[in-house]
């Protein structure tokens, strides 16, 4: 599994109610909540992940709230991938869980910068660089966690595994 | 082991477990809410099951919008009426439960050595019980719900000692606050941290439940207090399950830590959280001049009866200043008939506060007491990201029931000591 793309960075201890407010959170529809993903801090935000984007982020990444509304608002708006110095562990399992893949890399936020080309290899547990020619190690995934991404979230995941028995 | 990782080791029905082991746990109880359970019950559905692995260990309760506020938020509560209906759930509606967190303990569903998840994040609040409690988010909601079984990575732990006595107006929230400073937002990632020495054992369980609850809010997975004749004696009339022997929930003298910390509360002062991160923490000495134009108490933190009693001891016979407004929020049916009883929404309402129904109200900005741009809030409860409480360029203080009630006669952060001293 890999993913391709270019960066959008934030600092630390990015919550999960700059990721989406909590007025939104009645919208069920995850389209809907894209339209406010990063509202707190960049109401642009929706608009330039469009393409495809790798959000960067600082440590504690995803901290507060526990509402999974946060990385399905940011995968819908076209986050690929999280790459943070570390993740609130709630917001971790729900990324994973919804199949947005998230990968703890340190020293990510001094290397990486705004609008960089990476490529994120989750089996390798390594980040190429493109931009600047450098490669990144990342703490690897257990594989039953990149079994719950390829399967695109823990609920197709549990359907395959619930028909197998 | 410590008393998290025995808990853990008997819901994987395991002897023993280490730290960053992962384990495939037993849950026994799980609760989801009305912002969190929607996704949860699609969630469950497209796993293609058609009945909860078991409808007794499942609460639904509604608390974040309600009464509705609007009819997005009231058809999501039907669909879990439903949903409770047609699976035999128990569900807590408007006007017979209150916050998540405190209908769990009072209603008898948190159990000492239980192993508990709800998909809200201040879940960790029930381990001021003894229970190991976590917060999980909606479709691993819906995996419990079909499965019964969450794979948990066992927590290094962090102990925390704590001495000393409380002076007049200091709370465990000011000593919960004071931690969070000092140990950071992300010091306690994937952590478990036990509270344990003296002045925790001379604590109420409503004191255990604010320092537990918070304990999120610097990363943790779980807070924990090992328990006791307090635990005993706030179950009595809770429950009539049988309880595990308490000294099977003792963490072992030879129980490692990744890291000790040793407190007194002595000389601790009034603290407040800035904004926006709670862990930009200073005692109210050396706030300096703050107006406020709008005081909170209520939330899972500290909508309790002794947080309410707290502020009304402050409130009586005073009012609060123009200006200002006052929201108080018992956090449950329960603590809403007994501040009745004991006359405390009187003191509340003759001092200019509105007392609203138990809700989560205020706190995350999605129901009612919302904030303008440029305002300011004091409140109880646990958070103070930007646009928690409504506008994104409005700032929240967190304080303890004491300095809010203070501040809101005084039309600023106040410590509550100083007010009592201007007026003698």
């Amino acid at each position: 599994m890999k993913v391709t793309g270019t960066t959008i960075k934030f600092g630390d201890n990015i919550d999960t109610d700059v990721i989406l407010p909590g007025k939104h959170l009645v919208l069920m529809d995850p389209k809907d909540l894209a339209k406010h993903a990063m509202k707190g801090l960049d109401p642009a935000f929706p608009e330039k992940a469009q393409k495809g984007i790798i959000v960067v982020g600082g440590k504690n990444f995803g901290c507060g709230s526990s509402r999974e509304q946060a990385p399905l608002a940011l995968k819908y708006a076209g986050v690929q991938c999280v790459v943070a110095e570390s993740f609130a562990r709630i917001f971790f399992r729900n990324a994973i869980n919804i199949g947005l893949p998230v990968v703890e890399c340190k020293g990510v936020s001094a290397v990486v910068e705004n609008g960089d080309k990476l490529v994120v290899d989750f089996e390798a547990g390594e980040i190429q660089n493109l931009s600047k020619g450098q490669s990144l190690r990342v703490n690897k995934l257990p594989s039953f966690i990149l079994e719950i991404l390829s399967d695109g979230g823990l609920i197709d995941n549990l359907r395959r595994r619930l028909n197998k028995k | 082991m410590n008393i998290s990782e025995k808990i853990l080791a008997k819901a994987s029905g395991k002897n023993v477990v280490h730290p960053r082991e992962i384990v495939d746990a037993n849950v026994d109880m799980i609760m989801v809410h009305d912002l969190t359970g929607p996704l949860a019950v699609e969630a469950f559905k497209r796993i293609g099951v058609d009945h909860v692995w078991d409808n007794k260990k499942i609460v639904i309760i509604l608390d974040h919008q309600v009464p509705a506020e609007s009819v997005k938020a009231a058809e999501l509560h039907k669909m879990l009426r439903k949903f409770a209906k047609e699976q035999n759930i128990r569900l807590y509606d408007v006007g017979k439960g209150g916050i998540c967190h405190q209908v769990m303990p009072e209603k008898g569903h948190v159990l000492p050595g239980t192993l508990i998840v709800g998909a809200d994040s201040h879940t960790c609040t029930y381990g001021a019980l003894g229970a190991f409690a976590t917060g999980i988010g909606s479709t691993e909601a819906a995996a419990v719900f079909a499965t019964g079984k969450i794979w948990l990575k066992v927590p290094e732990a962090i102990r925390i000692n704590v001495k000393g006595r409380f002076q007049k107006y200091v709370t465990s929230k000011d000593l919960i606050l004071s931690i969070i400073g000092l140990v950071r937002a992300d010091g306690a990632i994937y952590k478990s941290v036990e509270f344990a020495g003296p002045a925790i054992r001379g604590m109420s369980m409503a004191g255990r439940m604010t320092l537990c609850n918070m304990t999120v809010e610097m990363g943790a997975k779980n807070g924990i207090v090992e328990p006791d004749e307090i635990t005993r004696k706030f179950l009595e009339g809770r429950t009539d399950k049988p309880l595990e022997p308490f000294e099977s929930l003792k963490s072992d003298a030879d129980a490692s830590y990744a890291k000790a910390m040793e407190l007194d509360v002595t000389g601790l002062e009034p603290q407040v959280a800035c904004p926006s991160s709670v862990d930009n923490v200073k005692p109210v000495s050396e706030l300096g001049n703050v107006p406020i134009e709008q005081a909170f108490v209520g939330s899972c933190t500290n909508g309790r009866i002794e947080d309410l009693r707290l502020a009304a001891q402050i409130l009586k016979d005073r009012t609060i200043k123009n200006g200002v407004r006052a929201i108080v929020i018992p956090a449950s049916q329960e603590v809403y008939s007994q501040a009745l009883r004991e006359g405390l929404i009187e003191i509340f309402a003759d001092a200019g506060a509105i007392v609203c129904g138990s809700a989560c109200g205020p706190c995350l900005g999605g129901h009612i007491g919302l904030l303008a741009s440029g305002e300011t809030c004091v409140s109880t409860s646990n958070r103070n990201f930007i646009g928690r409480m409504g506008s994104t360029e409005a700032n929240v203080y967190l304080a303890s029931p004491a300095t809010v009630a203070a501040s809101a006669i005084t039309g600023r952060i106040t410590d509550p000591r100083e007010l009592e001293a201007s007026e003698t």
